[in-house]
């Protein structure tokens, strides 16, 4: 394979995952909170649970729709585009996606129908099961995802057969490798943070318009309660992430601190211009003297630098670094609206605007921030697709450029055209909000979230 | 001892059979969606499916994860091999599968647009499909174990036929779902389509079966045809005849319930004849996974792989079975315009 469609296929994977990772990191979260809303309509009867519910289900029926048909793009582009990785890796990573759609997929998919269709065709109870089920289901897929993916972040349990392909010694050690724990922590906690941050959002845009509006103000209260909790937790979540990394995968750190030197004593990097060619920062706004404080590593400690490595072998330095102060700045902006709001709630003036319009800017943040953070861990263990034994040069398909420049473009075009079309459906149901979406006059046989019930073809003066 | 490439070979042919079957009738209503008179008819079509498809496509993600993990050898050399049309076929999947959503969601001139690209959409997949399938049984060229072919090996008359071919195979199973779940004048419809498209399953399974005998040597010496001699050995051909004979039996049962007004026959007949159309395929590139080089063991992974993924699947897959059948159950019965799902 030449160069050429070595790079457009990395292009093309990246492109594909960055867009696919926004459905999963929301309605992860979102199916979590139907089901609290659903749990608590149940148990109170508080008829502002079921319409928030019923709200919130008709965009979590979009974003799930989306979240799926991009993910089987991406198993089956393991096979079009890193034939190389599945024929080498297959007999050990191929059981961990297996399991995903054995124990997940299928669950999700089939108690969505359930869900979105099924409303009066069964009880109260079964449907809460379904939902349930969903919930539980985008869990499981986030566990064996994020399993395979920890798996060649810190490879282990394996052995390389004379043929040059993988086998597994101990499988509880492929799942269980030692980045697992910390990164599935780390992602679902992101994914419950990105659905309170555009619960929040939607809600503080609602009561900015219509002061005082009853399930806004409950979706406010419950999303701010949600970020205050779970922010910090995503904090140390972070932090121990990052102590793994500096254990197992030393350049990735390197790359992320901006350090290129071996040395005990290392500093830390508020921000700086990473040069691969100088093999220096070019700039670099620096507090000496804390970065192994900040590593959680005594201070005589020798942290290595991507001087270890030939050039070849770093990471690109500039995209991890930046990526990774992206996320961290957008944590804490996320833990200040967390606390921030308790604070008001506790004071009872959540209903101030400069904190509704706070929250409406930060409704994207969660997205950005989980986008940073996968650039962060995938790009820092490049050149390594399975980190320190299988090059991602070495992993590609056969595939001819004239292909993979084919279909790329197919996919960025067909992605814009479908990411459009869904971020001004799920906008205009947003502004919509979720009290005249309840006041609409729903005949009483129509299933409520029922996405296809007969609708008329046209309306007058709207082209969407 | 089990033989564990063997069991793994078995569930992936079930994976996609019962894919062809179950996404088969939900990609032709969508094939079908150009035929419909009324945007109301194309609603009720669109719910027939609405709350099933989903479970139906994961079976091809069953299928193609299951040959990942299973036969990691043959995924890294098919998937290369059918680079574009996997592609194709993907992006039908995407169109089609954010169409149910967003056409309901789009207002006048999204609508439309999301209308046709449900339809536009469930053609791309399923010809793509057929493509596949084609350059499957016609065979990949393969050297150590990769893929060696060119990108276009795919694009020849054979495939286009099998192409064509299922995508009328698959409007034939559309259009017998939509006599099973519609009334009224959509069901009279349908049974237009099924008529017509039952017609084009005739020609196109007995075209793509005397094609696939001078395909590859191996296909018809696997059936006891001499192409080259014109001889026929009976003792291998004579019971393989039972396969063709379900494929006819199964047409009789689509015309017998077509001509007599059934509501279940016909879609129970177009099943027969798709599992006759697998089996007869199957007969020819068994026991290649990677035709006509790689066979099953030497592509499966490590007997350990293969252990774990089966001790997971004896228990989610008769799970997977039953919750699918509730669901089927659930959604049981005719669907009119009026109600919609409730």
């Amino acid at each position: 394979m030449d160069l050429d469609a070595l790079l457009l296929s990395r292009m093309q994977f990246a492109f594909t995952i960055a867009y696919h990772i926004l459905f999963p990191a929301f309605t992860i979260g979102l199916a979590s909170y139907l089901a609290v809303l659903e749990g608590l309509w149940l148990k109170t009867r508080d008829e502002t649970f079921k319409t928030l519910y019923l709200f919130w289900i008709k965009i979590f029926a979009i974003s799930f729709g989306m979240g799926v048909v991009t993910g089987v793009v991406m198993s089956y582009q393991l096979g079009t585009n890193w034939s190389e990785f599945i024929h080498l890796t297959g007999g050990v990573i191929g059981p961990l996606l297996a399991y995903e759609v054995l124990t997940a997929f299928f669950l999700e998919a089939s108690f969505l129908g359930v869900m979105l269709f099924g409303w009066k065709k069964v009880g109260e109870k079964l449907h809460f099961a379904a939902t349930c089920l969903v919930a539980f289901g985008t869990a499981v897929s986030a566990f064996w995802i994020l399993s395979a993916n920890s798996w060649m972040q810190t490879p282990q349990g394996f052995e390389i057969m004379a043929d040059g392909r993988y086998v597994a010694t101990a499988f509880m050690e492929v799942i269980f490798n030692p980045s697992f724990p910390s990164r599935l922590v780390h992602m679902v906690l992101a994914a419950y943070l990105t659905t309170a941050l555009v619960v929040a959002a939607a809600s503080a845009w609602r009561l900015l318009r219509e002061p005082g509006q009853r399930e806004s103000r409950y979706g406010l209260t419950m999303a701010v309660g949600m970020i205050c909790i779970v922010a910090p937790l995503q904090v140390m979540a972070g932090h121990w992430s990052g102590e793994i990394t500096r254990h197992h995968q030393p350049s990735k750190l390197a790359a992320m601190e901006g350090y290129w030197e071996t040395r005990a004593d290392q500093p830390f990097h508020i921000i700086a211009i990473p040069n691969r060619d100088t093999q220096s920062n070019d700039f670099a706004l620096t507090i000496p003297g804390v970065g192994n404080m900040i590593q959680n590593a005594p201070r005589d400690e020798v942290i290595p630098g991507l001087d270890q490595l030939p050039r070849g072998d770093q990471p690109p330095v500039w995209l991890v670094f930046w990526s990774f102060r992206v996320m961290i700045g957008l944590g804490l902006l996320m833990l200040a609206l967390g606390v921030g709001g308790a604070w008001l709630a506790w004071r009872g003036k959540l209903a101030d605007r400069r904190f509704l319009r706070f929250a409406v800017a930060m409704g994207p943040a969660g997205f950005v921030a989980v986008i940073a953070g996968w650039i962060v861990t995938e790009v820092g263990r490049q050149p390594w697709v399975v980190y320190g034994v299988l090059r991602t040069a070495d992993a590609a398909s056969p595939a001819p450029a004239e292909a993979v420049l084919t279909s790329l473009i197919t996919y960025v075009a067909l992605y814009s055209v479908v990411f459009t079309a869904g971020v001004i459906f799920v906008l205009r149901l947003m502004a919509e909000g979720p009290v005249r979406a309840a006041a609409e006059p729903i005949p009483d046989d129509r299933a409520p979230g029922s996405a296809l019930a007969a609708a008329p073809e046209e309306i007058p003066g709207d082209p969407l | 001892m089990i033989d564990l490439p063997l069991i793994w070979a078995g569930l992936i042919a079930v994976s996609v059979l019962l894919y062809v079957l179950l996404d088969g009738f939900d990609l032709g209503v969508g094939i079908l969606f150009p035929f419909a008179r009324t945007p109301q008819d194309r609603d009720v079509m669109m719910n027939t499916i609405a709350p099933v498809w989903d479970g139906n496509e994961t079976w091809l993600v069953l299928g193609g994860g299951g040959l990942m993990a299973a036969f990691p050898i043959a995924y890294g050399i098919l998937m290369p091999a059918f680079y574009l049309p996997v592609v194709i076929m993907l992006a039908g999947l995407i169109l089609r599968g954010v169409a149910f959503e967003f056409r309901f969601r789009a207002r006048r001139r999204g609508r439309q647009f999301w209308t046709v690209m449900f339809a536009l959409g469930s053609i791309l997949a399923t010809f793509a499909q057929g493509l596949i399938l084609g350059g499957f049984i016609q065979g990949v060229t393969v050297a150590n174990l990769r893929f060696a072919g060119g990108a276009f090996d795919w694009f020849t008359p054979y495939c286009l036929i099998v192409a064509f071919g299922l995508v009328a195979g698959y409007a034939l199973l559309g259009a017998t779902w939509l006599m099973m779940k519609t009334q009224d004048d959509l069901h009279g419809e349908a049974r237009r389509w099924a008529v017509f498209t039952g017609a084009l399953v005739a020609i196109a399974l007995v075209t793509v079966s005397i094609s696939t005998l001078s395909v590859h040597p191996q296909v018809s010496l696997r059936w006891g045809v001499d192409t080259a001699a014109g001889a026929i050995n009976w003792s291998v051909f004579g019971p393989r005849l039972l396969t063709p004979g379900l494929g006819l039996a199964g047409l009789l049962v689509l015309a017998w319930g077509l001509a007599t007004g059934r509501h279940l026959a016909p879609f129970w007949g177009s099943v027969m004849v798709f599992l006759s159309g697998f089996v007869g395929l199957a007969i020819g590139f068994f026991p290649y996974v990677a035709p006509y080089s790689v066979d099953f063991r030497q592509a499966a992974s490590p007997d350990n792989a293969l252990a774990l993924m089966l001790v997971g699947a004896s228990v989610a897959l008769p799970l997977i079975l039953a919750y699918t059948a509730w669901v089927y159950w659930v959604f049981r019965g005719k669907v009119t315009p009026e109600a919609g799902y409730h």
